[in-house]
């Protein structure tokens, strides 16, 4: 019993990482979905500024707007929908900006183990496939298309996060997924990709804004500028975003 | 009380350290049932959706218990009275759940058991079986994290027990088996029961493994955790009546259980 309470105490002991200090650092708060596209854009605006270094968090939507109204020390943040962004209001600094824009698509592990050749077939009740839970941003809009194409087949799970779709899909653990163009484009091979007929008339928007808490109110503003400039929408277009 | 008189006054570091840890276990779940919106309390718990996650988590909690009791009580048993190679080995093995991230866990279940699983890829082709997505997947992915609680509990109960009785039963003529029923097993009961309350308890909160093995889908494998996590996502505010539903759920099969067999001296 005493092995077992030294173990139950130790347990809970994770990691609390320190940051080394460079000349100036900014964290930006980014949507799960931006992983790829913002850890390029991060590295772009380090190159640009040479003794500035960026810090990127990706979350939820949901988890980084609650993280920024609680006072999370960050500098931009950067949502899937402009409902979050709508909740973090209070802890913004300017008005936030549409950068990028999505839609969804279908996709199948490379082997398409349930030979799906379009969109239709999820009908037929025999796909296990997965989408996101209504409570997150990719969840509503598969949530709307699924409505809108009257598919009647359930998913056979509500994952938290696109990601989470993703990765039972790449894995084979699901004959399909809902998910974001983008994780289509930054899956690759993994993945095969299909249309879902209207997906073009759901278009998720992503807004950006500095935050209020920045200690470097230039430098956020200098990054959201340079989401918003050709040569990050350049970088936004090859991960496969819409311009808006 | 004289016992308590010789030992003197309890020293004040030891209880301005107590009172530090009692505050940090306790302020944030005071806060929790100050801050539930409890207005909408009881029309939530009669919600299609939590009524699900709360059928769910108790059969799978359950069935989490009985299979710990089922199949962890010879693991015990074996690891307290059989000495075989690898003895040691197998003991630490089945610790290793403990320590591990449940997400881990459930990224193990998935290569072991998943539909392209080192276990699970044969079983789905040979008699179509797959087990994610099922309740099933909840128990086992369940029963992966509650079993080393309750297997190191009654280990520790069957060693500190001892062998000799054992020993008497079976000079006085005990078969193997029948002294495992009428000697070791009563005399391991508290340990039975503890390590069942502890395994109850690990799977009424599990979250990472289900969520990666088994998925989250309502009235097959969302349980309580899992419905407050999504829920979180979308609005806090309901995700904290749900903590709620739960903590009250929990905190009164621990009281109905304390009284009837958990009773500390």
């Amino acid at each position: 019993m005493t092995r077992l309470l030294t173990l139950a105490l130790l347990l809970p002991l994770a990691a609390c990482g320190a940051g080394d200090d460079a000349a100036s650092k900014i964290t930006v708060l980014a949507a799960a979905s931006l992983t790829e596209s913002f850890t390029t854009l991060a590295e772009e605006f380090e190159r640009e500024h040479e003794d500035v270094e960026v810090e990127l968090a990706f979350d939820s939507s949901a988890t980084l707007a609650e993280q920024a109204v609680g006072g999370a020390p960050a500098d931009v943040l950067a949502t899937a929908d402009t409902a979050t962004m709508d909740s973090a209001a209070d802890a913004l600094a300017a008005d936030p900006e549409i950068f990028a824009t999505n839609t969804m698509v279908l996709v199948t592990p490379a082997d398409n183990p349930a030979g799906i050749t379009s969109y239709d077939d999820l009908a037929t009740g025999d796909v296990t496939y997965v989408v996101c839970v209504d409570t997150a941003p990719c969840g509503k809009v598969a949530a709307t298309l699924i409505a809108a194409t009257g598919l009647a087949a359930e998913p056979a799970s509500l994952e938290v996060d696109v990601k989470s779709v993703l990765a039972k899909v790449i894995s084979g653990e699901a004959d399909a997924g809902l998910v974001y163009a983008t994780d289509a484009v930054a899956a690759g091979a993994a993945v095969q990709t299909f249309e879902i007929p209207g997906a073009a008339e759901v278009v998720t928007t992503y807004p950006i804004a500095p935050l209020d808490q920045s200690e470097e109110a230039d430098l956020a503003q200098e990054f959201v500028d340079l989401v918003l400039a050709e040569s990050g929408q350049q970088i936004l277009r090859d991960a496969g975003f819409g311009t808006p | 009380m004289s016992q308590q008189a010789a030992l003197g006054r309890p020293p004040t570091p030891l209880v301005a350290l107590a009172a530090v840890a009692a505050t940090l276990l306790v302020v944030p779940l005071l806060t929790l049932v100050v801050d539930t919106p409890w207005g909408s309390f009881f029309s939530l718990l009669g919600s299609e959706a939590v009524l699900d996650a709360l059928r769910i988590t108790a059969l799978t909690s359950l069935l989490t218990v009985v299979g710990c009791l089922v199949l962890g009580t010879p693991l015990a048993w074996l690891l307290a009275r059989v000495d075989f190679p690898g003895r040691s080995l197998l003991r630490a093995a089945v610790t290793v759940p403990l320590v591990l991230p449940p997400v881990v866990a459930g990224v193990a279940l998935v290569t072991a058991l998943g539909r392209n699983g080192v276990v699970g890829g044969p079983l789905h082709d040979a008699f179509g079986v797959t087990l994610p997505y099922t309740t099933t997947a909840v128990v086992i992915a369940h029963t992966f994290v509650s079993m080393p609680f309750y297997v190191l509990s009654v280990e520790g109960a069957l060693r500190s027990s001892g062998e000799r009785y054992d020993v008497v039963a079976a000079t006085l003529g005990a078969t193997r088996w029948e002294t495992l029923r009428r000697v070791t097993l009563p005399l391991a009961m508290p340990g039975i029961l503890a390590g069942s309350a502890l395994a109850w308890a690990r799977s009424l909160g599990e979250f990472g493994a289900t969520i990666t093995f088994a998925g989250n889908y309502p009235g097959t494998t969302q349980t309580m955790p899992s419905l407050i996590y999504t829920t979180l996502q979308g609005d806090p505010e309901v995700a904290r009546t749900l903590s709620m539903i739960l903590l009250v759920a929990s905190v009164a099969i621990l009281a109905a259980l304390r009284n009837r067999w958990l009773t500390t001296p």
